[in-house]
């Protein structure tokens, strides 16, 4: 295999990638850049990276930039995955999170967010999740919020409609039967899940407005895009959302230990985390603004 | 180590999914329709039947209809078919298939079927 060759315009566009999100481009994946970016090129008739560098530099704020950002974050996702924490969480931590609720004489209303939602597809399990098992839990109601710093991922999750591959990976066929219709080629999902969701564009790093506390944050297959520093710094942001007695649930391979000190792992449930200490819900979150991604679930 | 059996007509299709199962280190015997399957089922322990619809001699269904009938405890069946309507869908699982897989397929998609149907 040929070397690749590391050209000024590949750092100045992982550069951008990581001003606009945080995620860090390693060098050794650098092979991406061109390859996410060729149709762009080719859209706008340019000739290569270099033009592509100095058509974003005449407008640093403007469509093309955004354009390059979305096509460098990677949008991979599934639905239900990784199928034990699903399993987990509908059968030990929902009804764990509702009996902290009844005690302490709350309403039966459990708040998710979904912190680097991607197309949705986590989002929708989880709401597939609730709804699947809501004869064992009646009375209660869920609310999700998925955030992602992609306005095309986010624009996608919102309409819902996926493709032939996209409903066979991870999605149970009597799952596709019960929520999905068939339109055309793809398939859009059941609008009672998708009125569940509310879908918002937002990057976890600035200031969009506080989202509140919540039950459980998903923030999975995320931080593996982060710099160490900017690994706590997200951990900070998250643990200021997460509600008292709420949940943090991460991607396999991730986790809090040594990263943070602001999350420690559940000793009832494995593999996910507890916020370490209380924090008041006040100006800091509304700095922490509101949240987007930097992978996927 | 799990064994499947792939039951198509189509020779590209049974090697292409021979490649991908071996890859997820599966064993994989192969069978070109419903009856040849049938028979293979007799004779050998298959944990996953991998099953095309439209297959002359015998079809898919009649397959998954005889074996049903033949063995109190089968294989898993996962459908693989062009037959990409709700109908078809149904009228699958309404026959007892486990799971159903969309042609064109890939990997990461039998992957994840084999994985629902808890053979891997």
């Amino acid at each position: 295999m040929p070397e690749l060759r590391l050209t000024p315009s590949m750092r100045i566009l992982a550069g951008l990638l990581e001003i606009r999100t945080g995620q860090t481009l390693s060098e050794n994946r650098f092979w991406r850049i061109e390859t996410l970016l060729r149709p762009i090129v080719r859209s706008n008739r340019l000739r290569g990276l270099d033009d592509l560098v100095a058509a974003i530099q005449a407008d640093p704020a403007g469509p093309l930039a955004r354009a390059v950002v979305d096509a460098l974050l990677n949008n991979e996702t599934s639905f239900f995955r990784d199928e034990y924490l699903f399993r987990m969480v509908s059968h030990d931590l929902i009804p764990a999170l509702m009996e902290e609720v009844r005690a302490s004489g709350r309403e039966k209303h459990l708040r998710l967010w979904c912190a680097g939602c991607s197309t949705g597809q986590e989002a929708y399990s989880l709401a597939m999740l609730f709804r699947d098992h809501q004869a064992r839990w009646p009375g209660w109601k869920m609310q999700i919020v998925a955030t992602d710093i992609s306005n095309e991922a986010v624009e996608r999750a919102r309409e819902g409609l996926f493709s032939q591959i996209d409903v066979q990976r991870g999605l149970p066929i009597g799952s596709l039967l019960r929520w999905f219709q068939p339109e055309g080629d793809q398939w859009r999902i059941d609008g009672a899940l998708r009125e569940m969701i509310d879908f918002r564009v937002g990057n976890l790093f600035e200031d969009g407005g506080p989202l509140g506390r919540f039950d459980m944050i998903f923030c999975r297959n995320v931080l593996l895009y982060f710099s160490p520093g900017r690994k706590r710094e997200l951990f900070h942001v998250l643990s200021r959302h997460c509600g008292e007695g709420g949940y943090l649930l991460l991607g396999a391979g991730e986790t809090v230990i040594g990263h943070s000190n602001d999350f420690v792992a559940s000793r009832r449930f494995r593999g996910a985390y507890e916020r370490a200490r209380p924090v008041s819900l006040g100006a800091g979150v509304r700095a922490a603004g509101q949240a987007g991604r930097g992978g996927r679930p | 180590m799990t064994n499947c059996l792939v039951v198509d007509d189509s020779k590209v299709i049974r090697k292409v999914a021979r490649h991908i199962l071996e890859s997820l280190n599966i064993k994989v015997a192969e069978a070109c329709d419903g009856r040849d399957a049938l028979t293979q089922c007799q004779n050998a322990e298959h944990d996953v039947v991998l099953l095309d619809w439209n297959m002359p001699v015998m079809s898919g269904m009649e397959f998954l209809q005889q074996l049903s009938a033949l063995k109190a405890t089968r294989p898993k069946v996962i459908f693989c078919t062009t037959e990409n309507g709700l109908a078809h869908i149904k009228a699958a699982l309404e026959a007892g298939a486990d799971e159903y897989v969309m042609k064109p397929f890939d990997r990461d998609t039998l992957e994840s079927k084999l994985q629902l149907v808890g053979v891997i």
